[in-house]
């Protein structure tokens, strides 16, 4: 089994961890990103959105991609979580239902890298809610 | 709910919700009892009475955007299956106390699922909120607090995904087995 890290060990790794950020730290602000917001209420979290957040986190980092991933609340959608709702930077946010792995993946490659859009927006007329 | 970390996410969700600053998670296991209770406690806006009497009613939520709140009712749902219960206690202004008991033995006690995970998601997917963790058997006690970990990393955001990897091999639920 592996070893329980301590906060010592979180010490010595924190100068390796600036340095490896710092790059992506640098010019942080979230509107130049995209950002992926996974809708994690009850409904969201019964449904498999941890899988799919877990999922974007490490085909960002995986990729080198730059973007955010981050946790929201119920956008009202229940009957199609999991959603996510997309932004690109500069354009307006998208929300995507019933996302599984392979649809998280088809979102990445095709909507975040080459701005084709995919089937599962819901709804047509889309406004963010704040 | 499929395991007891969705739960965890889900109830730590209402008192982010709830505007708390500090939310503090427990997981005990009476040994004797074969008795497991979590207990998450935040300083919360809170309820009123009326509120709490009603909140494991599904079709109550203070939301807007939908009808229905089943969080706590599927807490219920779960820990009631294995003979046990949820109780609400909450103070408005000052917050809310969801103790859920869970006789763990039981067959139709849910898994724990990965508790690593749900905590690394709650401490680095909220920043501006502290945590702690604490599990209990008998004199045993493992606590982690988030203030601790932002407190090392200085001036490195907790919300990094790299952190949040890392605060996973941090935690340490081996006392629940």
């Amino acid at each position: 089994m592996a070893k329980v890290k301590t906060l010592d060990d979180l010490r010595r790794m924190k100068d390796q961890l600036k340095s490896k950020i710092s790059l992506r730290e640098n010019g942080e602000n979230p509107e130049s990103m995209v950002q992926v917001k996974i809708s994690m209420s009850t409904c969201g979290i019964a449904s498999g959105a941890k899988e799919i957040m877990n999922f974007f986190m490490d085909e960002f980092d995986s990729q080198g991609l730059d973007a955010v991933v981050t946790q929201t609340g119920c956008m009202g959608y229940c009957y199609a979580e999991p959603t996510i709702e997309v932004t690109k930077p500069g354009e307006k946010p998208l929300v995507f239902g019933d996302v599984t792995t392979d649809k998280a993946m088809e979102i990445i490659e095709k909507y975040i890298k080459e701005g084709e859009l995919v089937d599962g927006i819901i709804p047509d007329s889309y406004e963010t809610i704040e | 709910m499929k395991d007891l970390s969705e739960h965890i996410l889900d109830i730590v969700g209402n008192s982010i919700r709830a505007g708390a600053l500090l939310i503090e998670i427990g997981l005990e296991v009476l040994v004797i009892e074969k008795v497991l209770i979590l207990r998450i406690r935040d300083n919360g806006c809170g309820m009123s009475e009326e509120m709490v009497a009603r909140v494991t009613d599904p079709f109550v939520t203070s939301r807007t955007t939908r009808k229905v709140g089943l969080g706590l009712p599927f807490l219920k749902m779960n820990a009631e299956l294995t003979g046990g219960a949820v109780k609400v206690a909450s103070e408005e202004g000052k917050g809310t106390l969801v103790e859920a008991l869970f006789y763990h033995h039981h067959i139709d006690f849910v898994p724990r699922g990965d508790l690593k995970g749900s905590m690394a998601l709650i401490m680095s997917g909220n920043p501006n909120v502290d945590f702690v963790l604490s599990l209990k058997r008998g004199s045993d006690a493992f606590e982690i607090k988030s203030a601790d970990i932002k407190e090392v990393l200085g001036d490195v955001p907790i919300n990094h995904p790299k952190v949040g990897r890392f605060i996973k091999e941090m935690m340490d639920f081996s006392l629940l087995e």
